[in-house]
């Protein structure tokens, strides 16, 4: 009779290389320029899925049977640096926590990237980018199932900068039209501002704790149970864990598009409509809120922390609801009716209602999925249903029109705020090094005796066979 | 006789050399390749099994039995230590690589005579491990073949002959006022020449304000000279082997403070850059500074670190630069100011620019993921601040080299009649370093324990100095065979 914990140490390790093989192989056979066939791609892809699914649902009936509420799995130490005395100076452990938010999540995110690569298999046929959606979209299943059962901050972040960086390359997926390529560069800066914050608040766990282990500095009790005295937790200064709430709330910002940064989502959907559901409708755009409640116990130690969190939650729904209101295509309604929801989850966890974000966030993502899969065809299915009843279907007023025209543009803007980073910080920012290039060439041009740079003569398009389709 | 016992180290020197020698004769662009590459070849290959010899621990004296350096320069100057013994079979490759990817049409452009003479002269420098004269002298003789180059091109010369004379001049006199001080470094005039020192090594890291004649040198000289130039961060080497030893921590707390300036300056420049060559000179400069940052906090950990971003500067900026130079000799100077649309010409080259891109940048998977989660990491220990500029330059730089990559792979579709593929050369030296970067980034352990293994060497060499200076035991550079 094989050991519980080694079959459990077994299928985890399952879960995650299932996604990394898939990222490896299409990976390497892109990069030597030998693609898989479009079949063989797609059976790859359910095969890889479906594995790593069936493991982690045994997981959870494993845990569902023996009752356990939190497996730890440490997979050892990725680097570490010992001392001549063999004490650890530095360590980079790979550790996965399987307990009631990693596995419900890892299972979500699993069972929605399968459904939405089977639908993708069909939807972008025989597309051009083919492949390059489906190297995309490994690498961004390797993310979310790293991050979701990711044990220490260090592996967290690991998954996080995957999912990042393929959410980018999706969001510019079709990147022959202008918009794709400068909405995924907005997308992946916000995105970078968020990845330092989250960078930064590990280090300063490392800092305060000497450990980025998530038991050693929340504690050992299962999610979601409220912090002891006896949490390691406990005994950190209100301000310190304000200090690391504060850094790792942009973080969630930031992957949430909360506000400040709630402009990047619709931006985001000029990707293909496999990409919009399942990325940014439903499973990316949730992965701050993940965050947030893997991090709760943080929340108990500081109610400023929690009040932050209600307000951030709040505001985020409101602006989303009256930006929605005022959309007038279907995939950026449904991006701001995802934030709306984004933001409801984000307050109740504030609130401390861990279990109902929790539900909220997994209906909330199906729910969005199904929405997002059937918006291409929208008019058809309210043609379906007009012919079904007879009848033309009621077009409600949008609540916004009985308010004041200065709101009906607020919300059209989307509470202006895009404008107002752009304005007062990137500007700013562009101002500032543009000076400062000048002042260079001014100098260069001094010591030479003459104009020093030779690009100034490089055309900003290719000459001479430069015939743009 | 065994081969391992073989000087294979001045071997490579020595076939360089030679090379040079031969390469200048030939006229024929086509034979000037075959030879240089064949040359710059069995040079790696020397490198790579002096490095093989030095880890399997074969002994010194063996070794030096068949060497004729002590005979024509009465010790043995060139030989490995923990921190060279990689570096300069990785140089080696660069200059390789480099060789290697040159396109056909850029053949003639290409000097492979002194390319050889460039490269005999960094392996040199960068396997001489104790701090002499002929370290001094080697680093001042760099500076040469890219000032040849300049004039062989017809290009402006004022803005690097000025700060390479600056450089060398005070690199010069630093070094005559160490030296004069006999070991005695709390003596004026010790402190003096690590001053000057430290000032020689700005200049050449080119840490602000004497900066310039990075971005210069890049705008025009061949880039892949320029590649092979800068990449293997000679200037930083020169800190490690000549200020770090014997530097007062001022001295030490300066160069930290100004390397972490340039970090975030340049990397912030590198995003409003309208010319791909000055993105990449930025981007360098940026890194650069980093890994000096990294010296200067002098814990085992930050040098660690250093030693680490060393190492993934020089495989992923240098792919990264081979990557660009590819698209120049397909499309000329490259310009980031609008959407050019290369994807669809050469998918393998988009994947390789941003794979060596994003490895610049510490992605996870690269080689230089951890590297800069240990700069952070001993940042963090140090100065919170610090921690904050350091993630500051690494955010920016990712951002500078995704805009970099959307501005020249995406956009509309530029139509070419002839096929603008990836060549079969390129392919090869793309991929040996992305293969390096994804290798040193999936299994990091043996790289960070040998860096780790030089971050201690160096302070002990700083500790033996402290100690030489209260007399207990003289101040002299330790070279060690495992």
């Amino acid at each position: 009779m094989p050991d519980i914990d080694q079959v459990v140490k077994s299928l985890g390790i399952v879960v995650v290389a299932a996604p990394l093989l898939l990222t490896i192989v299409l990976g390497i056979s892109s990069l030597v320029g030998r693609k898989l066939t479009e079949e063989a791609t797609t059976r790859l892809g359910h095969a890889t899925i479906v594995v790593g699914l069936l493991a982690s649902i045994t997981i959870l009936g494993i845990m569902l049977a023996g009752g356990s509420r939190h497996i730890p799995i440490e997979l050892g130490n990725w680097v570490m640096i010992e001392n001549h005395h063999h004490e650890h100076i530095y360590h980079f452990s790979v550790k996965l926590v399987f307990d009631r938010l990693s596995v419900p999540f890892a299972i979500l995110s699993l069972l929605l990237s399968g459904t939405i690569g089977a639908f993708a298999s069909q939807y972008i046929h025989r597309e051009p980018g083919f492949n390059r959606f489906f190297v995309l979209y490994a690498i961004f299943v390797l993310g979310m199932i790293v991050t979701s059962l990711a044990g220490t901050i260090e592996t967290l972040f690991t998954g996080w900068e995957l999912v990042g960086l393929s959410s980018t390359l999706l969001v510019g997926f079709y990147q022959e039209r202008p918009a794709p390529p400068r909405n995924a560069l907005w997308v992946w800066v916000v995105y970078r501002v968020s990845d330092a914050a989250l960078l930064l608040a590990a280090v300063v766990m490392h800092h305060l704790r000497g450990e980025g282990d998530f038991d050693k500095f929340l504690g050992q009790r299962p999610w979601p149970e409220q912090l002891s005295s006896l949490d390691p937790l406990y005994s950190l200064d209100p301000r310190q864990a304000l200090l690391v709430g504060l850094l790792l709330l942009v973080a969630v910002a930031g992957k949430s598009a909360l506000v400040p940064f709630c402009g990047w989502l619709p931006r985001a959907m000029e990707g293909p409509t496999p990409s919009s559901a399942v990325f940014y409708g439903a499973l990316s755009v949730h992965l701050g809120t993940f965050l947030l409640l893997r991090i709760s116990p943080l929340l108990d130690l500081s109610p400023g922390l929690s009040a932050i969190v209600v307000i951030l939650g709040l505001t985020t729904a409101v602006v989303a609801h009256l930006a929605g209101s005022v959309q007038t295509d279907i995939k950026s309604a449904l991006s701001f009716a995802s934030l709306v929801q984004v933001g409801i989850i984000v307050t109740e966890i504030g609130l401390g209602l861990r279990y109902v974000a929790l539900i909220h966030l997994l209906g909330h993502a199906c729910l969005r999925t199904l929405q997002f899969v059937r918006a291409p065809t929208l008019l058809q299915d309210y043609r379906t249903l007009e012919n079904a009843i007879g009848e033309h279907l009621p077009h409600g007023r949008t609540g916004i029109e009985r308010y004041r025209i200065w709101l009906y543009r607020w919300s059209l803007e989307r509470g202006y705020l895009d404008p107002l980073l752009s304005e007062y910080i990137v500007f700013p920012f562009l101002r500032v090094f543009r000076w400062c290039d000048g002042m260079e060439r001014r100098w260069t041009d001094f010591l030479a005796h003459g104009a020093s740079r030779h690009s100034d003569q490089v055309p900003s398009r290719l000459g001479g066979i430069d015939e743009l389709a | 006789m065994n081969p391992l016992h073989l000087p294979w180290l001045e071997l490579s020197i020595a076939v360089a050399i030679v090379g040079s020698a031969i390469v200048s004769r030939f006229r024929d662009p086509n034979r000037a390749y075959h030879w240089g590459l064949a040359c710059i070849g069995v040079s790696f290959v020397c490198t790579l099994w002096a490095w093989l010899v030095y880890y399997l621990g074969v002994p010194a004296e063996d070794v030096a039995k068949y060497s004729v350096q002590s005979r024509l320069l009465g010790a043995r100057i060139f030989e490995f230590d923990e921190l060279s013994a990689p570096l300069v079979p990785t140089v080696a490759l660069l200059h390789f690589l480099t060789a290697l990817a040159t396109a056909r049409t850029k053949m003639r452009r290409y000097s492979f005579s002194w390319s050889l003479a460039a490269e005999a002269i960094r392996l040199a420098t960068f396997s001489c491990v104790q701090p002499s004269w002929m370290l001094v002298g080697l680093l001042a003789a760099s500076t040469l073949p890219p000032y040849v180059e300049l004039v062989n091109r017809g290009r402006p010369t004022r803005v690097y002959a000025l700060h390479m004379a600056l450089f060398v001049t005070l690199l010069v006199f630093g070094w005559a006022a160490v030296d004069s001080a006999q070991g005695d470094i709390s003596s004026i005039r010790a402190q003096l020449g690590t001053i000057l020192l430290m000032a020689a090594i700005l200049v050449r890291c080119g840490t602000i304000p004497v900066h310039c004649w990075v971005t210069d040198w890049f705008e025009h000289a061949s880039f892949g000279i320029a590649i092979l130039y800068v990449v293997p961060l000679s200037g930083v080497y020169a800190a490690v082997r000549l200020v770090l030893p014997i530097a007062p921590e001022l001295v030490l707390r300066s160069i930290g403070l100004m390397s972490l300036a340039t970090a975030v300056y340049a990397a912030g420049m590198s995003i409003v850059q309208r010319d791909a060559r000055r993105f990449y000179a930025y981007l360098f400069l940026s890194h650069a500074s980093l890994v000096l940052v990294g010296l200067e906090l002098r814990t085992p950990l930050s040098l660690t670190a250093s030693l680490c971003l060393w190492f993934s500067v020089m495989l992923s900026l240098g792919g990264f630069g081979l990557a660009l130079r590819a698209l120049e000799a397909r499309f000329g100077r490259m310009s980031i100011v609008k959407y050019q649309g290369l994807y669809g010409h050469s998918p393998s080259l988009a994947v390789c620019f941003l794979l060596t891109g994003l490895a610049c940048v510490g992605f996870p998977a690269t080689v230089g993921f951890i590297s800069t989660e240990l700069l952070v990491d001993s940042a963090v220990e140090f100065n919170s601040l610090l921690c904050v500029a350091v993630l500051a330059a690494t955010a920016l730089n990712g951002i500078a080299v995704v805009r970099a990559y959307l501005l020249l792979f995406t956009g509309a579709r530029h139509v070419s009649a002839v096929s603008l593929e990836i060549g079969v050369r390129e392919r090869i030296a793309v991929l040996t370093l992305a293969a390096l970067i994804l290798g040193g980034g999936l299994f990091p352990q043996p790289g960070v324990s040998s860096r780790y293994e030089a971050a201690e060497q160096i302070l002990e060499r700083r500790e033996r100095a402290k100690i030489a200076e209260t007399g207990q035991a003289p101040f002299r550079g330790r070279t060690a065979h495992k």
